[in-house]
């Protein structure tokens, strides 16, 4: 099959839709039910004895301390209902963890507090970096010159990219390949030159224009009008040429080194 | 012997043990058609000269859930048609959750004596080989569990065996969608959901389950009759003194070091090993202390004698995985030449774009090789032939540009080999995500968590033959497309010369095997398993599903 890319230069950096990720792989994020939140008194009883007995060990978090293990993800306490598995643990005590003389009302306390903590697979990050900007900004424009500025101007169409997206993984993303970065990119508005697609058919004739959708035995496209077209592909009849704005942007993918993305973010930051 | 002991069943239109144990042709009896994963069969009817032909015999849709009609049928009782096909209800949740919808079949189908046998999650359906006719339908009542997916069912004698999300094993009755008995198999407090279609060998079903947090993952091999345990086999180290404990940071790494074995393995009834490919260590992309080492034996191939449950060998592909790379891709096992001497072989094509080939006897590597040339995050391939990762490609608080993203260079959809060409045929995708590092916790996140991936770019989806002797890409198919992942889901070859896959804009393809050239396509909308083919009366039929549909082929 007949599948060129054109790499054309020159056009505006904020382009093209973004390559759709055909499938995503779609999960519940509530496929394990949640336990019901308990009597906040409760908690914080069991917090309190928490924090003078298992804190130390264990971990302010209950994910684990000096020495004592993840205990928000542990079978027992994940099997545990009411502590009344906790209890038992408590009173027998563990390898390198000693017994705790606690009633069961006590271990149901300490054990409403350990529950509180939602555990799951796609544990949230709790300790997140306050920026992803990390690299040498003087690098960064340097790079620029000598890689992006063929086609781009940080006085032209980038002007003040920097504060036109203050968001700087969102810039990163952007700068990388425009249209990416999530929900968020819908929201900067970005004038994206559309695919387009040239087309020739078997008696010389020249049809195209914006591509619409391809495969290896159909073409799609809406001419000037805004008119769809389709036709059947066999082969090189017709013969179709894609032509992608923001080729350039993915024939560098692989030429970056990850220093350069992050020197060149750390640059793009600063133009303001 | 076992002709006597499965004289009743045979009466009963029930599956032949004999069938499992011979080359893919007329049936299709278990999760890769045979034991050998090849997903090979030795049909012809349809063949290079003749699939230009081929046409539509049936198409049947189904419907999940417990009010769902067992369908098929015009009119569902209206009008005079037939009546609905009753649903059987069974499960142990409250039936609030799960429901009615579309069905979206990911499963391989079973074809035993004119009937085809599949699932999806919680939902299991009989339908006629010959026009597609539902004949049964059984629904489960879910506690939970993550619904991505159920990879088929297992079949012993009349019996159907079917894992759900809430981590059952249902036993079924084939003739009537009756259950005859279900048993837990993984502790759903835990978060573990079981997808992987059961593999019956002899008197063993064996079972794996999946966990997104980083519970451990396990084979088992349970008793047909009443489900009983009869082995079990953890894929990371559980106690002091196991070994493979020397390759985590602590105890505790490694009993929560996850490995979940999700996809069916492969079979070798001459050594009566049982191969397959194990999951991804956890946390799945901080590197925690309690993690420190290569993490044995996830990311491994593994054999295990299937008599006993005790590991044979195993080779690790992909020491500290950090990227959720599985390597689950079913081997596939082949008899032939390498390098001037016949060997017993396991090929297998990674998420991680490599593609190993080991000895299958003694788990002696002999080939790794690239397939996918994006693929960026290999600092060397050492002495062991194992691909080492450069730290430097980890998640990162600015972002590190991986080839691939998390999908990988290909994923669980099966690849396929033909003895006819001595090609490995596998769909490849090409992509690159940034993956940020968000949990800088030295203590790591958990399960899936602690990292921000954002998608770059797709460089193209493939249908990739490899030829396993050097490595080499002999040809490679590039799907004209506007990008995606995910390039149909599965391959099958056939005698007939012949390769089928989906592509990653909904066509079912057929292609000749030895160069790749497009024979044949009807675009189904979305191709969501691996095609497979069957005989009856003479006929051969290709069968694949779409979403919620089954659509057959066949030469008119």
């Amino acid at each position: 099959m007949k599948y060129f890319l054109l790499f054309a230069c020159g056009l505006t950096v904020l382009a093209q839709q973004p390559p759709a990720p055909a499938k995503p792989v779609v999960r519940r994020p509530s496929a394990f039910p949640e336990r019901p939140p308990a009597d906040p008194a409760k908690v914080d009883r069991g917090k309190a004895i928490y924090g003078v007995n298992c804190t130390f060990c264990h971990g302010a978090d209950a994910r684990g301390g000096s020495g004592g293990t993840n205990l928000i993800r542990a079978s027992i306490v994940m099997s545990d209902r009411d502590g009344e598995l906790i209890h038992t643990v408590l009173k027998e005590g563990r390898e390198g963890m000693p017994k705790f003389n606690f009633t069961a009302e006590q271990a149901s306390d300490i054990a409403a507090f350990i529950h509180s903590f939602k555990v799951g697979g796609y544990d949230i990050s709790r300790m997140t970096p306050p920026s992803i900007v990390t690299g040498d900004a003087k690098q960064g424009e340097a790079y620029f010159q000598k890689t992006c500025a063929k086609c781009h101007s940080v006085t032209g169409d980038l002007k003040a990219i920097g504060s036109r997206i203050d968001d700087a993984k969102l810039l990163q993303q952007t700068w990388l390949m425009p249209g990416t970065g999530g929900a968020r990119a819908a929201s900067l508005g970005l004038k994206i030159p559309p695919v387009t697609v040239d087309i020739t058919t078997a008696d010389g004739k020249k049809l195209g224009g914006r591509l619409e959708r391809v495969d290896d035995f159909l073409v799609s496209w809406f001419d000037s009008k805004n008119v769809r077209h389709t036709l059947t592909r066999d082969g090189d009849n017709p013969k179709v040429v894609i032509n992608e704005p923001l080729a350039p942007h993915k024939a560098l993918l692989s030429t970056y080194r990850d220093e350069d993305i992050h020197n060149l973010t750390a640059y793009l930051v600063t133009v303001k | 012997m076992t002709s006597l002991l499965f004289a009743a069943f045979l009466q009963a239109q029930a599956l032949d043990p004999v069938t499992l144990t011979k080359p893919l042709a007329d049936s299709w009896p278990t999760y890769s058609g045979d034991y050998s994963g090849q997903r090979y069969s030795r049909l012809k009817q349809i063949n290079t000269s003749n699939v230009k032909g081929l046409s539509l015999a049936w198409t049947t849709r189904v419907t999940t859930g417990p009010g769902a009609p067992g369908g098929g049928g015009p009119g569902g009782g209206r009008f005079g048609g037939p009546p609905p096909i009753p649903t059987i209800i069974g499960g142990e949740g409250s039936g609030e959750l799960g429901g009615t919808g579309p069905a979206n079949i990911r499963a391989s189908i079973l074809q035993v004596e004119g009937k085809l046998y599949f699932s999806t999650p919680d939902n299991a359906w009989a339908v006629d080989a010959r026009d597609g006719r539902v004949l049964w339908h059984y629904y489960w009542k879910t506690k939970g569990g993550t619904h991505i997916g159920n990879r088929g069912l297992g079949m012993w004698g009349k019996w159907l065996y079917m894992e759900t999300p809430d981590d059952y094993l249902v036993c079924i009755d084939s003739e009537t969608g009756k259950e005859k008995w279900h048993k837990q198999i993984a502790d759903f407090d835990r978060q573990y959901f079981s997808t992987m279609a059961p593999i019956v060998i002899g008197n063993h079903i064996i079972i794996g389950t999946g966990n997104d947090l980083d519970a451990p993952g396990y084979v088992q091999a349970r008793d047909p009759e009443t489900g009983d345990v009869q082995w079990t086999w953890y894929t990371v180290p559980q106690k002091k003194g196991d070994p493979g404990l020397e390759t985590w940071g602590t105890l505790e790494g490694a009993r929560l070091g996850a490995g979940n074995v999700w996809i069916p393995g492969s079979y070798d009834p001459e050594t009566k090993l049982y191969i397959f490919g194990t999951g991804n260590p956890s946390p799945s992309y901080t590197n925690p202390k309690s993690r420190d080492g290569d993490n044995l034996y996830t990311c491994s191939l593994v054999a295990l004698n299937v008599e006993t449950g005790k590991m044979a060998w195993y080779f690790q592909m992909n020491p500290h995985d950090t990227h959720d790379w599985d390597s689950s891709e079913t081997p596939i096992l082949v008899d032939g030449e390498f390098k001037g001497k016949p060997r017993k072989m396991a090929l297998h094509a990674d998420r991680n774009g490599y593609f190993y080939v080991v000895d299958r006897i003694t788990g002696e590597h002999l080939l790794t090789s690239k397939f996918s040339d994006t693929v960026n995050w290999v600092k060397e391939i050492n002495a062991k032939g194992q691909t080492i990762r450069d730290p430097k490609k980890d998640s990162l608080v600015p972002g590190s540009l991986v080839s691939p993203n998390n999908y990988g260079a290909t994923n669980w959809p099966p690849a396929a080999y033909s003895p006819d060409t001595g090609l490995f045929y596998v769909p490849q995708s090409d992509t690159y995500a940034m993956y940020y590092l968000t949990e800088t916790d030295p203590r790591g996140a958990m399960g899936l968590g602690g990292k921000d991936e954002q998608f770059v770019a797709s460089m193209g989806t493939y249908l990739t033959a490899i030829d396993y002797k050097t490595g080499k890409i002999a040809w490679r198919h590039k799907h004209a497309s506007l990008g995606g992942f995910g390039a149909g889901n599965g391959v099958l070859t056939t005698a007939g010369g012949l390769v089928f896959a989906g592509d990653v804009s909904g066509n079912l393809i057929a292609y000749e095997a030895a160069k790749g050239k497009i024979l044949w396509h009807a675009r189904l909308g979305n191709v969501s398993n691996a095609p497979q083919t069957y005989t009856l009366d003479g006929k051969q039929y290709v069968l694949v599903a779409a979403g919620d549909a089954l659509y057959s082929f066949y030469l008119q």
